[in-house]
């Protein structure tokens, strides 16, 4: 663990990044202080081994899903802007955001939306911008206990596909998740108090 | 030496009488000294009460404190809503007028000595033993902030503000001066570690505020006694004959104080880790070590008139590590049970005293003024300096503390027992007003135990859960948000925890480099070596390259052999010595800050609609896994750490590494080929689906490759010495049945990726590997093989159970051409009875596929003789049913 706080090294592209996430200048340091760390061998970008070592994720029923979702397209390593990238989608909405709202800018990657969509992604495997009730059920089958059989975990998944479902497609769309999940508060459940 | 024993015979016998409803005819022949030497000759029986009484009292008084604590747990709602502390010492109340009432005399009373020798260190010791250190060092520099400049502030602001009333005359002509009013502002001022742990175990705030107000409450405990001993010496000196010299020797002494009951406390620490590394062959007394040592660390420092509280708070911090790894499991599971028992009977005592120390008319001195003023500066004052040392600390915290924090914080500082004991302990002759201040105090410890208690928990949840309405949350909301709550915490762990620096990775450094191996067992450092690896480290590297080892050599046996089981086959069955301890919070050592989350706390309201609806609800609420801010306790006095949780996590755990694994063959396979592995994976699903009548697909001459070592693995396996324990062996067994598993999932996602018509056309590919693991699996135990066949045998007569086992363990059939073909043949363990399915496997996917829809009982029936056959693993072990049919199941 030979992390030294004290050479915060020079970020590459630090301003850019920082205005794509938004992230202030001390949560990106720590961030990149982070990012070294996990880089065990010191490569430059991390592997999804890099992220499998980290204890914690493998007690957590999508642990390796959030992993994948740092590797787009099937890519093997992610550098530090794309790292930041998918940790900026939990940067607590502040107010200044919701005010600076430049019209011609992107919206941040904070925005209820994308908060909606990087969850969307991860239950959309197959990327056809719709959640299948296979697709429902893989996830189910993750977060439920050993203790419910199959039949009931089908059945469960057929409800929850047949409740957002709103064109009877058969499948949940982005639009029909994010309807299904208009009164919750994304905003708040979505963020994370440290990654400012 | 018992404070609250009965100052004569008969007092205690009538309390006695009160209590336990002894017999009356006994406590009339027992009029004092009435059981001696009455008769001249021999008794049968005596009754000796005289002889008895003290600890009889004592034992009795335990026994109604608990009693009550039953009492109090039959109705869930009271104790939901009102917290025990304030029921006990309504309880108190009540007992002391009874004893009142019979007596006239206030018999039993919450002495100091009793409080402080007796009741107070088992709270403390357990406090510190259980203390989740990380968490506790990473939030230092806050707690020091709030126990030493908060308290100090805190004495100063009541104390002045009282004498500034005092002098406006509001209160009255009392003998008072500054320095009496600065007295009692000090012993007033801390916030009490009992108390503030009695309210807020059942007020589930998050971590990093309850480790500030929980720290705060034990590290003020140095700036209280020296606060209170300047001042009382002041006091007693008299105000005129205060001199600066004397000031300056009382900001001396508070360092003395403080950093020496530290460093008492780290020395006995650093004994008692030392003695119990030797205690392998006194395993019985182990567990009074850890007691004994650490009371004489508290005894040591109150000798030394350091702070008692920091002594024995730091042995507890720095022991347990060392104590834990050391000492066996059983006496790791009695010193949890016995402190927290002894923790918690303490509290229990403490509370009921101090409502029956109430009862008592003649320490009652009634100032309205003085009463409400102290009420009304400690709350103000305590909230003006918490959002002063706020704002200071929030411009170098990184977790900042928000406004709702900050209102717990001020809200919980509740005062208690150990403000009555100095109050109690005040020299009446010097302080004239000491019974104004004590009848306060037992004020104030009872509004801020009763009333704030009370209103804590409403407060924290009203401040945080904006109710718009009450709705009954649907499905999605239910499945998503817990799942974003599994998300947020990954997050959490991913990006890091807070105060990672640059001191604790020092200190990691020395303390495995010097103090483990001078404070630890041999056989601890190797066995908490093995569990870092498993748990803190997941050291999955190491498992894939044994794995891919094993290709290479053509043989998995060696991940079998002892030398380094410690790597693959790990007992995941609760170790508590080791495991259940730290790895809670081993695995929380990469956790950050936990936003608060009090929705998920709370129980969510349905209204149901139907009845199907209704279990559909019902399931999901149950079964769903919980996230890990919900169940992860920091510290509690009265629980231990539920099982549940480390069911959840091995389960979990288990999947995970299966699925890695599983994702990590077939990239292994896919890069044999080619890098661009995923690529390829898409155009051969593409391929497959335009064309499933090629059997293998397109990678033909992986299954040779695979064939041969198939039977390699086999010959080397099937002539391995006894497996060892089963127990032992689960981890390992599913670390290999993972293999058996149809590695479907080439695709990135690393995940149950793959579709339907994928599963059953790729299976022929994957049909080696698969049948690899499972006769790897088969020699873990001799019988097996037999019992692999049984199910089997019948395949081909009764389709129901044949495709099943097909699919489940092996899926051979397919793979059977090219197993011939190369003339390897097949493995000699399991080769007979495969030979013979060809025909019935072959007979169609398709069909069997659409069978398996029809019926819903397949699943089970399916998986039960698979699985039981597979590796016999103890029940708990037995992979999750659905993951591990995850690939097969079709749609």
């Amino acid at each position: 663990m030979g992390s030294r706080s004290s050479h915060a090294a020079v970020i590459p592209d630090g301003d850019s990044i920082r205005r794509e996430t938004g992230f202030s200048q001390a949560s990106l340091l720590r961030l990149h202080h982070r990012f070294r760390a996990l880089d065990r061998n010191k490569k430059g970008y991390l592997s999804r081994m890099d992220l499998q070592q980290i204890g914690a994720l493998a007690v957590n029923p999508l642990g390796d899903r959030i992993i994948e979702s740092f590797f787009p397209d099937g890519s093997q390593r992610v550098d530090f802007p794309g790292f930041v990238r998918v940790l900026a989608h939990f940067r607590p909405v502040e107010d200044e955001d919701t005010e600076t709202q430049d019209p011609k800018k992107p919206e941040p990657l904070n925005s209820r939306r994308n908060k909606l969509h990087y969850a969307f992604q991860l239950y959309d495997l197959d990327r056809d911008g719709k959640i299948s009730r296979h697709e429902m059920l893989q996830v189910l089958r993750l977060m439920v206990g050993v203790q419910v059989t199959e039949e009931q975990l089908e059945n469960i998944a057929d409800r929850t596909v047949q409740e957002a479902d709103e064109d009877g497609d058969g499948a949940v769309s982005f639009v029909e998740f994010t309807k299904s999940l208009e009164k919750m508060d994304v905003e708040q459940k979505m963020s994370i108090r440290i990654l400012k | 030496m018992w404070g609250l024993g009965a100052r004569g015979p008969d007092r205690g016998l009538l309390l006695a009488l009160a209590l336990g409803g002894l017999a009356r005819a006994g406590g009339v022949e027992v009029e004092p000294g009435g059981a001696h030497g009455e008769s001249g000759g021999f008794q049968v029986v005596t009754f000796e009460w005289a002889h008895v009484q003290d600890p009889y009292v004592i034992a009795l008084w335990i026994l109604v404190a608990s009693l009550a604590k039953i009492g109090f747990h039959l109705s869930h709602k009271v104790t939901s809503v009102v917290p025990e502390s304030a029921l006990l010492i309504v309880l108190g109340l009540v007992l002391g007028g009874i004893v009142w009432a019979a007596d006239h005399i206030a018999s039993f009373t919450l002495t100091p000595t009793v409080f402080f020798f007796y009741l107070l260190p088992p709270i403390v010791l357990d406090a510190g033993y259980f203390m989740p250190n990380r968490l506790f060092f990473g939030n230092l520099g806050t707690i020091l902030l709030y126990a030493v400049v908060g308290t100090v502030w805190n004495a100063a602001t009541t104390g002045l503000s009282l004498y500034g009333v005092f002098l406006s005359g509001l209160m009255g002509d009392l003998q008072i001066g500054l320095l009496d009013f600065l007295l009692f502002g000090s012993l007033i001022a801390a916030v009490d570690p009992v108390a503030v742990l009695a309210v807020f175990e059942e007020v589930h705030v998050n971590e990093v505020l309850f480790i500030i107000v929980f720290g705060e409450s034990l590290l003020n405990d140095a700036v209280t006694v020296v606060l209170y001993n300047v001042f009382e010496s002041f006091v007693a000196l008299g105000g005129d004959n205060v001199t600066g010299v004397d000031c300056v020797k009382g900001i001396v002494s508070f360092f003395v104080v403080s950093l020496g009951g530290t460093l008492v406390g780290v020395v006995f620490a650093f004994l008692l880790s030392l003695v119990t590394r030797f205690t392998k062959h006194v395993r019985i007394i182990e567990p009074g070590f850890v007691f004994i040592i650490s009371y004489l660390s508290y005894l040591t420092s109150e000798m030394l008139s350091l702070s008692a509280i920091l002594a024995i708070t730091f042995c507890g911090i720095c022991c347990q590590k060392y104590v834990k790894a050391n000492i066996s499991e059983q006496s790791a599971t009695t010193v949890r049970y016995t402190m927290k028992m002894l923790a918690s009977s303490a509290e229990t005592i403490i509370f009921m005293f101090l409502g029956i120390s109430a009862v008592n008319p003649f320490i009652w001195t009634w100032n309205t003024a003085f009463v409400l003023l102290t009420l009304v500066f400690i709350s103000v004052y305590r909230a003006i300096g918490v959002v002063l040392q706020t704002w200071l600390l929030n411009r170098y915290r990184m977790v900042q503390l928000e406004p709702i924090d900050q209102v717990v914080l001020s809200y919980g500082g509740l005062r208690g027992a150990v403000a009555f004991a100095l109050v109690v302990l005040l020299d009446g002759d010097k302080v004239k007003e000491k019974n104004l201040f004590v009848s306060t105090t037992i004020i104030v410890v009872f509004f801020t135990v009763i009333f704030q208690g009370l209103t804590i928990k409403p407060l924290v949840q009203w401040l945080k859960v904006k109710r718009s309405e009450h709705r009954e949350p649907r499905l999605n909301e239910k499945l998503h948000g817990r799942a974003f709550d599994h998300i947020l915490s990954a997050i959490e762990d991913i990006s890091g925890q807070i105060g990672h620096n640059y001191l604790r990775d020092k200190w990691s450094h020395f303390d495995r480099k010097f103090l483990s191996r001078v404070l630890m067992r041999r056989s601890a450092q190797k066995s908490r070596d093995r569990i870092l690896n498993v748990f803190h480290e997941l050291n999955l590297k190491d498992a894939i390259s044994y794995v891919a080892e094993g290709e290479r050599r053509g043989s998995l046996a060696f991940i079998r052999s002892p030398s380094t089981d410690n790597v693959v086959n790990v007992d995941f069955t609760p170790r508590s010595s080791t495991v259940e301890a730290s790895v809670s919070y081993l695995l929380r050592e990469n956790v950050s800050a936990v936003c608060l989350d009090m929705q998920s706390l709370e129980q969510r309201r349905r209204s149901i609609r139907d009845a199907e609806d209704m279990v559909t609800h019902h399931t999901l609420q149950q079964y769903l896994y919980k996230p890990r801010q919900e169940y992860k306790h920091l510290y509690s006095r009265h629980e231990l750490t539920p099982t549940e949780d480390e069911k959840q996590d091995r389960e979990i755990f288990h999947r995970t590494m299966r699925k890695r694994l599983e994702s990590f063959k077939s990239t292994k396979l896919g890069l044999n080929q080619n890098k661009k592995a995923a690529k390829l994976y898409k155009r051969e699903r593409a391929q497959k689906r335009r064309n499933s009548s090629i059997p293998n697909g397109k990678l033909p001459m992986e299954s040779p490759v695979q064939n041969f070592t198939i039977k390699e693995k086999d010959l080397e396996l099937s002539d391995t010495e006894e497996p060892p324990n089963y127990d032992e062996m689960s981890g390992g067994i599913e670390f290999l049945a993972s293999v058996t598993k149809d590695t479907a999932s080439d695709s990135p996602a690393g995940d149950t990726g793959s579709d339907t018509p994928l599963t059953g056309r790729s299976s022929p590919r994957h049909g080696p590997p698969t049948a690899a693991a499972a006769a790897a699996a088969v020699p873990e135990k001799p019988q097996i093989p037999a019992r692999l066949q049984r199910p089997r045998a019948p395949s081909p007569a009764s389709p129901t159970p044949a495709p099943a086992q097909n699919s489940e363990s092996a899926a051979p059939a397919p793979a059977e051409p090219p197993e011939g073909e190369p003339g390897a043949g097949p493995a000699p363990g399991a080769g007979p009875e495969r030979r013979g399915l060809p025909s019935a496997h072959a007979r169609s996917a398709a069909a069997r596929r659409v069978h398996s829809r029809r019926s819903f009982q397949r699943p089970r029936a399916r998986r039960r003789p698979a699985l039981l056959k597979l590796a016999s693993l103890p029940p708990s072990c037995h992979a999750p049913p659905h993951a591990l049919e995850q690939e097969e199941t079709p749609l």
